[in-house]
Order: C-alpha cells, then structure tokens, then sequence
C-alpha cells in the first residue's frame, strides 16, 4: 500500500506577541513549522507503515525553496520521499487552485513512481489559512471518496475504516480506496526524529516538479485561477471588559452566574 | 566557525526535545528524585546515548561537537537528565574504547549505546577524591581470577547499573602505577550499593556507594593491562571534562535565560528590574562570560574532532565554563531577590544544581593542576 500525506509550512505565530498598539502580530518574523494538524497526519501513516512494512509513505507539498525544510522534517520523522510543487506561476492560488494543482501532483507522482497511492491524508485544516477546504478539494478533483476530521485510522480488504468527531459525537465511517481522509488532533503525539534520521534528511535529494510537469491548465492556477478575492484583512478588535468567574465548582459558578444576569436584568 | 549544517540539525532536534519535553517536568525531577522513564526513553530512541560511541559498537559514530550541541541544549533545561547521557558517552564507554578487547567492547558497549544498560565508572573512594591514586581498593590474584575488596563512593548510577568499571590497587607499592581497572558484574555475589546519597542538587539520578566484599572477578574482565589503569582513568576524564564543560555553558543559558524572564516583567520603584543600569551591567558582564566560556568549550571539541591532544584545552574549558556557571546562576539569583531563595522559582534549582559542577570529574583546583602543569612543565 502507499500512502501520500499532504503537508503545509506555516508560520509558527504561536511563538509571536501581538503588537500592543495595534494587536497585529509580526506574522514575517515566525519561525516557519510543519502545520500541526499535518504532523498527526504524517503520524497516521508512519504508525501504518510502523505495522505493515510493505507500506511506502510519501509526503508533498506546495511551496518554495523553503519549504523544503517542512518535507526534511516529514522525511526525518518516517515518510520515504518527499516531493515539492513549486513554480511562480502558483503564486497567490487559494483553496481550489491549490487542491487542483496538488491533484495534479498526486497523478503526475504515481506516474513517475509508477505506483497508485491507495490512501491520501492532509491534516484538518492549517493553522494559517485555517478554511479546511484544500483535503475536501483534493478528493473531489481526484473523483475519490473523503472522510473528514478523523481521528483514528485502519486499513484492510481494500478499505479505509475511521473514527472522526463531530459536533455531537462521534461515527465510524468506512470506504474503498483510494480514499482522501483527513486527520483532526489524533490521541497520539507525533514521533521524534532520531539524530540519524535527521541527518539522513538533510542529505535526502526532494524532487521538483513545476507546472510543465504537472501540466496544469494555466487558468485554474494561481491569482488567476483562484475565485477567492481578499478584499481586505483586518486584526478583529480585542474585545475588554467582562467578568471572569473563576470558581472551582462548577455549580457555585452557575448560581453566580444566574445571579448576575439576574441583577443586571437579562433573566 | 566550529559547526556544519549537520551539528545544527542535530542541535535543533535536542532544543525541541529539551523545550517540550523536559522544560516541563525539569522541576519535578528534581522534587521528586527520580527522571521520569519516558525521557529516557526518547533520549534513547532518539540516538543520544550513543552519540559519540562508533557505529560498530552500536553507536552513532558522530563527533565531538554533535556531542556537544545536544549537550547543551538539554543542560539548558536539566542537566539531571544530560547525566546518565553524558555518562554513556564518556565515562561508561571511554575506558572500554581505550583500553578494552575487541570481544569485551562488543559485549559491552552496544547496549550502552542503545541506553538498555548502564556502566557505572568506580574511581573515588571515601579516602581517595582528587587524590585518586591513593585508594585502597585491592584486587589479588587468585588462579584465573582476582578477588576484589574495598568500597567506593559517589558512584553516579550505582544503584541501577548493571556493571561497573572498578579501579583497584594490583601493586600496593606501587601508587598509582599499581592500579588495574575491572569489569565488574553488578549482580556478582559480594557486591552491594549504599544507600542513595541525599544530594543538594543534580537529584533524579541516583548516586551511592558501592562495597565490594572478595568479589571473584575473572581475568577476561580485566580492563587493559594490569597495573595500567590509572592511565585509562585520568585518559576517560580529560574525555568527560568536555561533557562537564557542556553542563556549565548549558545551564548558565538557562540561568540568564529565568534571570531576563524576570528582570522584563517585575516592577520596582514604579520600573521594571530591566530598567536599572545596574542590572542591565549584571546581564552584560553574564552574557559576555557566557560567550567566553562558550568558545572554550567549541573550541575544545573542535580541536579533539581534529584530533588533536587536549587535555589542556580540556581543562580549561571545564574550569571556566563551570566556574563562570556559578557566577551566573548566583547573579541570576540575585537578580530575583527573595524569590530566587523560593522553590517555585526555576532559578533555585539551577543555583543547587550547577554547584557540583565545579567539583566532580576534577575540581576546578584539579583543573588548574593539569594547566599549570602544562604551562610551566616539570
């Protein structure tokens, strides 16, 4: 079986401070990681790779030069080989341009692999863009049938069996491969690389492939393919005020609460 | 200057692994007297046990300076949890390295490296510290054998090692030329630990006395030749002083570090502590030792990756970076004023921690011995 695993570089704005004039944060100045969500997803596969050794996994990504970094760290962590999208022509493609040009990759890869990828994951959603579309996209494009925000994963008899949340619960979803399926926060952590692997990594050749190679239709990439339109980005107003219940009983914070709203008229 | 790409990725790897998992339970280790399995686990998993030991004796193969790089990040968080590591590659495996048989340095190292046993090192003794060729344990040849009595102390690991590298006198007479260094199996009748030593600082890692009581130790684990162990023993430190050296520039980052956390956020006279010039000096005057110190200690895992002679280099790297990381914990604790003299606070553990630093594996007063001594010959 083989498995290709979707990931994104972000940046790591958790490490940022807001601005205190103007609550932006100095998105240009982030350390750039692997999208978190996308690390439980390398996981995924690396622990189906870990049970079954026949399993070969791959890891893409669209992305520059320095992107580059996020695939050594998926190669160092477990993925076989890692391939990059990357072409000035992609610049500024939102969710669809994107997941069209990622599911041109994943053809044009299986053909040079002379494989067929029986499983796709991506995680949920990035930390960046945050829209959860561009795995959902990639399955439609490739015609395959999708399970979203999963949380644990197995494979058998040609199919794909998942545990995902929803909003009240959760369902067990199976279906055939190939399949896309992406990964929410998994019950297990990610894996560290070894001193080894990551040196190995680093010496680890990650092939190119541009929009001749991917022979992308012109209109559907980039600015020009993207029906996204920015019309413009603004930091929401922080909101102050309120009253802050910090009580260690959650019933005693209720009545305080109902008192409250009592006082102040509402119920 | 002293790095490649590869020492970086390498460095970087230790910084995650010392930033998410050992930041958070740095203190608890030292509360509760005990490094949580799970961190060796992953330090063992991750190649950090046998970083420096060779490939063929199921080592990393790298060198020094990778050596140093995780080192040092991981001191910056606990040097409690780099002992066991530093241990592994130098003073566990080094006197096997150098002195050891192609069959006892199979049998021994790989499961050193891969972190499953550990070799404790038994050089001091109640009566014999920095004057080692003074002990008094005694080895005695009996047939295909030698029969081993005597106790020795401050043993790191002792309680859970599976063997341990013992130096004994072979020829009384003869001082330190007369002492012969063995293998010794730790389940070997007549052998028995102390009791955990109740230490200051660097607690989680176990320390104890070991009584050796007419221990049958055959020839095969005779380490080198007899009467040439004091040469293996002083050999295996002057490799350690770099690891010692390490645990000073570490943990002085992570001083400096909880001293500027600090200084930035608490308010005196309607300041902050950031504020004084006098503080800011104190930073300038701990940065710059740092820096200092730092060059040492590269410098020094450098010229052995070139494999040049450094016992000099050496000990002056394990002098200055050690004695500076005492000057900075103790200025980072000023720095807190009465918090600094409160549990709570990160900074009194490193103040307790970084007090051995200057004593084990050659006191700084040893240290200065060996330079001097260098510097001015016989």
């Amino acid at each position: 079986m083989n498995i290709l695993v979707c990931i994104k570089q972000v940046p790591d704005v958790s490490t940022l401070k807001a601005d205190a004039a103007t609550n932006a944060l100095p998105i240009e100045s982030a350390p750039n990681i692997v999208n978190t969500l996308d690390t439980y997803a390398l996981e995924t596969a690396v622990l189906l790779k870990d049970a079954d050794a026949e399993i070969k996994v791959f890891a893409l990504t669209m992305g520059p030069e320095a992107a580059k970094e996020a695939l050594k760290s998926s190669l160092s962590v477990g993925a076989d080989k890692a391939y990059r999208v990357s072409d000035v022509s992609l610049e500024n493609s939102d969710t669809l341009a994107t997941s069209y040009t990622l599911s041109r990759a994943v053809k044009t890869i299986e053909a040079r692999e002379g494989l067929t990828f029986d499983l796709i994951l991506c995680g949920k959603q990035t930390l960046d863009g945050d829209t959860a579309q561009v795995g959902a996209q990639l399955a439609e494009h490739l015609g395959y049938p999708q399970i979203t925000a999963a949380l644990e994963i197995s494979t058998g008899d040609g199919k794909v069996r998942a545990r995902r949340e929803t909003g009240d619960g959760y369902e067990v979803l199976e279906t055939a491969l190939p399949a896309v399926v992406t990964i929410s926060k998994t019950a297990y952590e990610p894996r560290y690389a070894s001193v080894k692997t990551k040196m190995a990594a680093n010496r680890a050749e990650i092939p190119v492939l541009t929009v001749e190679d991917l022979e992308l239709d012109a209109a559907r990439i980039g600015l020009t393919g993207s029906p996204t339109k920015i019309k413009s980005t603004y930091t929401p107003k922080r909101k102050t005020g309120g009253i802050k219940l910090e009580e260690e009983d959650g019933v005693i914070a209720a009545e305080k609460l109902a008192a409250l709203l009592s006082d102040a008229g509402i119920i | 200057m002293f790095f490649t790409e590869d020492h970086e990725y390498i460095r970087d790897l230790a910084r995650e692994f010392a930033e998410k998992e050992l930041a958070p339970v740095a203190n608890d280790i030292d509360k509760n007297d005990e490094v949580p399995q799970r961190i060796y686990d992953l330090m063992a998993e991750m190649g950090f046990f046998g970083l420096k030991i060779p490939e063929a004796y199921g080592g990393q193969g790298l060198d020094v300076r990778s050596y140093v790089c995780v080192m040092e990040e991981i001191c910056k968080k606990s040097i409690a949890a780099s002992l066991i590591m530093s241990s592994a590659n130098s003073l566990s495996t080094a006197p096997m390295l150098l002195a050891g048989t192609e069959e006892q340095k199979k049998k021994y190292i790989p499961g050193i490296a891969s972190g499953e046993d550990f070799m404790a090192f038994g050089l001091t003794e109640p009566g014999a510290g920095s004057d080692a060729g003074s002990m008094t344990t005694k080895a005695v040849e009996d047939g295909d054998s030698y029969i081993l009595n005597g106790r020795k102390c401050f043993i790191t690991g002792a309680p859970f090692a599976k063997n341990t590298v013992v130096f004994a006198k072979t020829s009384p007479d003869k001082g330190s030329k007369g002492i012969t260094s063995f293998i010794v199996d730790m389940s070997l009748p007549g052998v028995s630990v102390g009791k955990h030593e109740d230490k200051m600082g660097l607690r989680g890692v176990a320390t104890s006395d070991i009584v050796l009581e007419d221990v049958r130790i055959p020839k095969s684990e005779i380490l080198g030749e007899i009467d040439r162990g004091f040469i293996t023993a002083m050999k295996t430190l002057s490799i350690g002083r770099i690891g010692v050296s390490c645990q000073g520039i570490g943990i002085a980052q992570g001083a400096l570090d909880e001293a500027v956390k600090y200084i930035r956020e608490r308010k005196q006279f309607g300041h902050r502590l950031a504020d004084f010039q006098s503080l800011q000096f104190m930073i300038a005057d701990m940065e710059t030792k740092l820096n200092a110190a730092r060059l040492l200690v590269y410098n020094a895992a450098y010229e052995m990756d070139n494999g040049n002679d450094v016992t000099k280099a050496a000990s002056m790297a394990k002098l200055f970076a050690t004695e500076t990381a005492l000057e900075i914990v103790s200025d980072a604790l000023q720095m807190h004023g009465g918090y600094g003299y409160i549990k709570e606070y990160t900074i009194e553990r490193l103040y307790r921690d970084a007090r051995v630093l200057t004593i084990y594996e050659g006191t700084s007063q040893v240290q200065k011995m060996v330079i001097s001594g260098l510097v001015i010959g016989k």
